[in-house]
């Protein structure tokens, strides 16, 4: 019966070989979905157990993994949590990571394929594996400076290098403590978690960057600007400004802020309209203008395109294809028109380096635990909206406006700072949101920032962009310059 | 070896040291590593559990250079590998979830391999356990009904497949697979032919004589039964598949896998549709991944775990003790993919690799043993231990539904352990009679003197002394120094049997006797196994036959064993 013993020895190998292609199809083809899968608390537990990487600004760690006695190893601690959580994020075992504990997840836990070599290393060595530190670009004083100016305002501010593109402060208030959605007890930080969603003033929301995007006002009359000089005005030119517009259309009468005249003769230049705010002139320039030069100029500074800093940017929008009378409320920052701070942020910034716009930045370097750089950003240019003339131009009208225009309280003195105030409307009588944009110093410009204050924060309807959010830009610019 | 001596087979005992080693230093560095990663420190029993296992290993290594110095050599360390890999899994689980397994399964591995060399010490030739065979059937079935017995039936998670004894829990089917592997081994030898005849034939398949039936009907119903009663797919199969798979080795008709694997298809069919606790297993291997089935009681919940542990090893593992194996019966039914997890998709290569191994060995020595029913038991104790792989690994891996049965060698378990060790004795017993060297001296080589074949090897040099005596036409008793040939032959069924085989199948005789000088070379050029049976060599036959008939009559000398079937694989 030897035949018999051999088909069967060979039907043994075939069931054997089934058993090498089960075992494969788990532990390799399907490993991925496996792990992927929410049941699988193992990926949890590894993910928790490694020692993560710590977050830095200006050489201290404000984000760390310390170790603990528990079935995850490490507990993640915030210090300065409210600080910095629109730029931290979380790190949470039932809600995962936001902010930069996600963007910069693979850094952090060392999984990043730049960081094969040390991966070897501790595979050789058989350390625990241990994550890189992630060098932020955030400048404390700068980031304190916000948050305590914009206090319990719901509101957001953001500050750049113009000349690098380094974000050097990204704030979003209210906001929330990181270290109550990293406790390891799923039911506290279930907890904590419905408690902070549950907020009507939305603590978990970034503001900064990816909250509801708001409308600009009159902040995007830099724009608006920005694309007639670009098409030939200069800012001495003078141009109707009367005090009401009738929207091209429609028997809507277009007034100005107040119901005010911008000027005895209802023409003024370029530079004093911008300086006033004034709304009928930019609507008029806007008409005249046309749609196409407007939304060509936003989208170069950065409109309609959802950058990643590397967290991740809502894109700023002007919308297309109005009728006449939507495209002089768009080019007055009304209407449709939608933006994030950071994106106002950026046009103040590549109008101080002379029009050119920087890609705006986060992650300083990233460094091994044994501090070799892994990686470090170089300063990269994301488009050059404007001429340097324009620049130059929309500088001096943007210092008038400071000296004695909207923006006397962005004043600093011995510093020569250049903004831009807004006041937009909101509609469901609610009311206005307050935002100023600046940079300073003029000549050599080393901070570009954008603030909002919802609703006009604390003043209510008397709020405007010069009176609320402009002290805020100044303390910012403050903070950063007074070294 | 010069021309006219007897030839050498080599006993490859120290191979066999060689590879018991390695398994030990194996084992040792696993049983270390998880100490390390887990407390950085060595475990506390370190050097006591090392000992032990070496003991142990050394232990069954010199029983075997006593009683069976031929045996196969790799049964033993691919038996010992996956102990001590299970072991120091199973200790890994310990240290993560507070329990004190390792230790009783030290134990329960020391009983195991105590009783693989009881096996060696009391059957000296495994044909005796033929005679065993109705008492093998019945100890067989009551074992595997056990459970359902009140007062020591006891269920578990489940499954009524355990039974209480004192302080320990049985599985009693892990021990009754063997006996009932004898009583198959018995039962088909004597009636293989009536099985084996032919009846219609239909789609190109030999159909049995309906009247042939019967065995596999009743087996059949024992099996569903089994499946209903005690709620568990795992006993049920193996059963089943075990006399299948045999009846196929002793028929040689593919006809009866067919028939088998259809009947325990529609059987498993009707039960399932009947019954809710069986519908459940297969709900939750049909649709694993689904939530309500994962959350349900007696859902998918543990085996899906056990695949999350096996994804998350992925290629290479976590490394001892970097996992988290621990999942509900991690250390028993779960221990693949516990391993899976901690030492990746490579080093559940290695262990099934190894289960290979040694169920492929197990058919070598089916192959190159000599009679019908070591051939019947060795291939059926092979397979047991192939099915029962892959009905575990089968169902912790999704590939067939999930079962209650434990990985041989690696699992938790006692009776297990000691099962699956036993098996490792009748395999190492039948192997030994099968690669002994002839006792009797070959044709030419009369003159080889125990100077002759060399001081070193004593067992050979036995063999020659009782080769010379058998040629000079000594008695029987003096031939009992030739060991164990003759132990069967006093058991006058099996002369029965031969004789009536020497009867029915003349020409089988008078070819065997035409292909002596093919034989002979092969005996010169095999030296690993002898093909040809002890007692038909030439010479043997010579002096055997013409006084046959009174030999079988009287049963004063014994006859010598015969091939017994007309299938013998000639060279």
């Amino acid at each position: 019966m030897n035949k018999p013993l051999r088909r069967l020895s060979v039907i043994v190998l075939l069931m054997f070989v089934a058993l090498f292609a089960s075992s494969t199809w788990i532990s390799f083809v399907k490993a991925p979905e496996l792990n992927a899968d929410s049941r699988n608390t193992r990926t949890l537990y590894r993910e928790f157990g490694t020692n993560r990487g710590a977050l830095i600004v200006d050489g201290n760690e404000i984000t760390t993994s310390v170790p603990i006695k528990s079935a995850f190893k490490y507990q993640r601690e915030y210090s300065d949590g409210s600080l910095f959580a629109p730029v931290t994020g979380f790190y949470s075992i039932v809600y995962g990571r936001t902010g930069m504990e996600k963007a910069a997840n693979e850094y952090l836990n060392g999984t990043s394929d730049s960081l094969w070599l040390n991966r070897l290393e501790h595979l050789i060595t058989g350390a625990d594996p241990q994550g890189s530190s992630v060098e932020l670009t955030l400048n404390k004083k700068a980031q304190e400076a916000a948050y305590k100016a914009l206090g319990d305002q719901r509101g957001a501010a953001v500050a750049i290098d113009p000349k690098t593109g380094a974000i050097l402060a990204l704030v979003s208030t209210p906001s929330f403590d990181p270290n109550l959605l990293a406790g390891h007890k799923s039911s506290e930080v279930i907890s904590a978690y419905k408690e902070l969603s549950g907020d009507p003033s939305k603590p978990l929301v970034n503001r900064a960057i990816a909250g509801d995007t708001y409308p600009p006002g009159s902040v995007f009359k830099l724009i608006t600007a920005a694309a007639a000089l670009e098409d030939g005005m200069s800012a001495d030119d003078i141009i109707d400004a009367p005090r009401q517009y009738e929207l091209p259309g429609t028997s809507t009468k277009l007034n100005n802020f107040g119901g005010s005249a911008c000027s005895a003769t209802g023409k003024q230049s370029l530079a004093d309209a911008l300086r006033v705010s004034c709304n009928t002139a930019f609507a008029i320039l806007g008409n005249e203008l046309g749609e196409a030069k407007i939304a060509e100029q936003a989208e170069a500074f950065g409109f309609g395109e959802a950058l990643q800093i590397p967290l991740g940017v809502t894109a700023s929008r002007f919308p297309t294809g109005q009728n006449d009378a939507a495209v002089a409320l768009s080019a007055i920052g009304q209407q449709d028109v939608r933006v994030t701070p950071l994106q106002v942020a950026m046009i103040s910034a590549a109008i101080a380096n002379d029009g050119q716009l920087m890609e705006p930045y986060l992650i300083e370097k990233v460094r091994t635990p044994d501090l070799a750089v892994v990686s470090e950003t170089k300063p990269d240019t994301l488009s050059n909206p404007i001429s340097k003339s324009t620049a130059d131009q929309l500088t001096e009208m943007m210092i008038g406006v400071v000296e004695r225009g909207t923006g006397v309280a962005a004043q600093i003195s011995g510093v020569e700072v250049a903004g831009k105030s807004g006041t937009a409307e909101t509609g469901n009588n609610k009311s206005q949101h307050a935002w100023f944009t600046a940079f300073a110093p003029a000549n050599d410009p080393e901070i570009a920032v954008a603030v909002i204050v919802e609703n006009g924060g604390n003043a209510g309807s008397e709020a405007t962009g010069g009176s609320v959010a402009a002290p805020i830009a100044r303390a910012i610019i403050q903070a950063v310059l007074s070294k | 070896m010069t021309k006219g001596s007897t030839p050498t087979v080599r006993t490859r005992r120290g191979s066999e040291l060689l590879l018991i080693l390695f398994a030990l230093l194996v084992g040792m560095f696993a049983y270390a590593n998880v100490g390390l990663a887990v407390n950085d420190s060595l475990p506390t029993n370190f050097y006591v559990l090392t000992v032990s296992m070496a003991v142990i290993a050394i232990v069954v290594h010199l029983i075997v250079r006593r009683f069976a110095p031929y045996a196969d050599p790799l049964l033993i360390p691919i038996a010992l590998f996956l102990n001590c890999i299970g072991l120091a899994m199973i200790y890994r689980i310990d240290l993560g979830s507070d329990t004190n397994l390792a230790s009783k399964q030290l134990m329960w591995t020391a009983v195991g391999v105590a009783a693989a060399c009881l096996v060696l010490f009391f059957i000296k030739d495994h044909r005796i356990l033929r005679r065993y065979s109705y008492v093998s059937m019945i100890v067989g079935l009551l074992l595997a009904v056990s459970p359902l017995l009140p007062g020591i039936g006891h269920s578990m998670h489940g499954a009524n497949i355990w039974i209480k004894l004192g302080p320990f829990s049985l599985q009693p089917a892990e021990l009754s697979k063997i006996f009932l592997a004898i009583f198959f081994a018995a039962y088909l030898v004597d009636n293989r032919d009536r099985l084996a005849f032919g009846g219609p034939k239909f789609m190109g398949l030999h159909l049995p004589r309906m009247r042939d039936f019967g065995p596999i009907i009743l087996v059949w119903i024992a099996s569903l039964l089994i499946l209903i009663s005690q709620r568990d797919l795992g006993t049920s199969l193996l059963f089943f598949g075990l006399f299948v798979a045999m009846l196929y080795l002793a028929t040689e008709r593919t006809s009866w896998i067919v028939i088998g694997g259809l009947m325990f298809a529609a059987g498993v069919g009707l039960v399932v549709s009947k019954f809710a606790h069986v519908q459940q297993r297969f709900d939750g291997w049909l649709h694993a991944m689904d939530s309500d089935v994962y959350d349900r009681v007696g859902g998918s919940y543990q085996l899906v775990q056990g695949m999350f542990g096996m994804a998350s090893g992925g290629l290479f593992g976590t490394g001892w003790g970097q996992g988290r194996p621990f999942v509900t019966f991690s250390y028993s039914d779960f221990i693949f993919p516990s391993l899976g997890e901690e030492l990746g998709l490579v080093g559940l290569f290695a262990i099934l690799t190894a289960y290979m191994l040694f169920v492929q060995r197990g058919f070598r020595i089916a192959i190159s043993t000599r009679d019908g029913f070591g051939k019947l038991l060795a291939g059926g104790l092979a397979f047991v231990i192939a099915w029962q792989c892959f009905v575990v690994i089968g169902g912790v891996t999704r590939l067939i539904p999930l079962t209650g049965l434990t990985t041989p060698f690696l699992a938790y378990g006692g009776s297990s352990l000691l099962a699956n060790w036993i098996i490792v004795g009748i395999l190492l017993r039948i192997s030994d009679n099968a690669r002994r060297p002839v006792p009797l001296p070959l044709r030419g080589a009369s003159t080889a003197t125990p100077d002759e074949s060399g001081p070193n090897l004593p067992v050979r040099r036995t063999s020659a002394r009782a080769a010379v005596a058998a040629h000079s036409n000594a008695s029987a008793k003096e031939l009992d120094t030739a060991g164990h040939d003759w132990a069967v032959a006093q058991d006058a069924q099996h002369t029965q049997v031969v004789s009536r085989e020497a009867i029915d199948f003349p020409t089988d005789v008078v070819r065997q006797l035409d292909a002596e000088s093919a034989e002979n070379q092969i005996l010169d050029d095999s030296r690993d196994s002898s093909p040809l049976p002890p007692a038909i060599t030439p010479d043997a036959r010579r002096s055997a036959y013409p006084g046959q008939s009174s030999i079988i009559h009287t049963g004063a000398v014994p006859p010598p064993p015969l091939p017994d079937h007309n299938e013998e694989e000639r060279p």
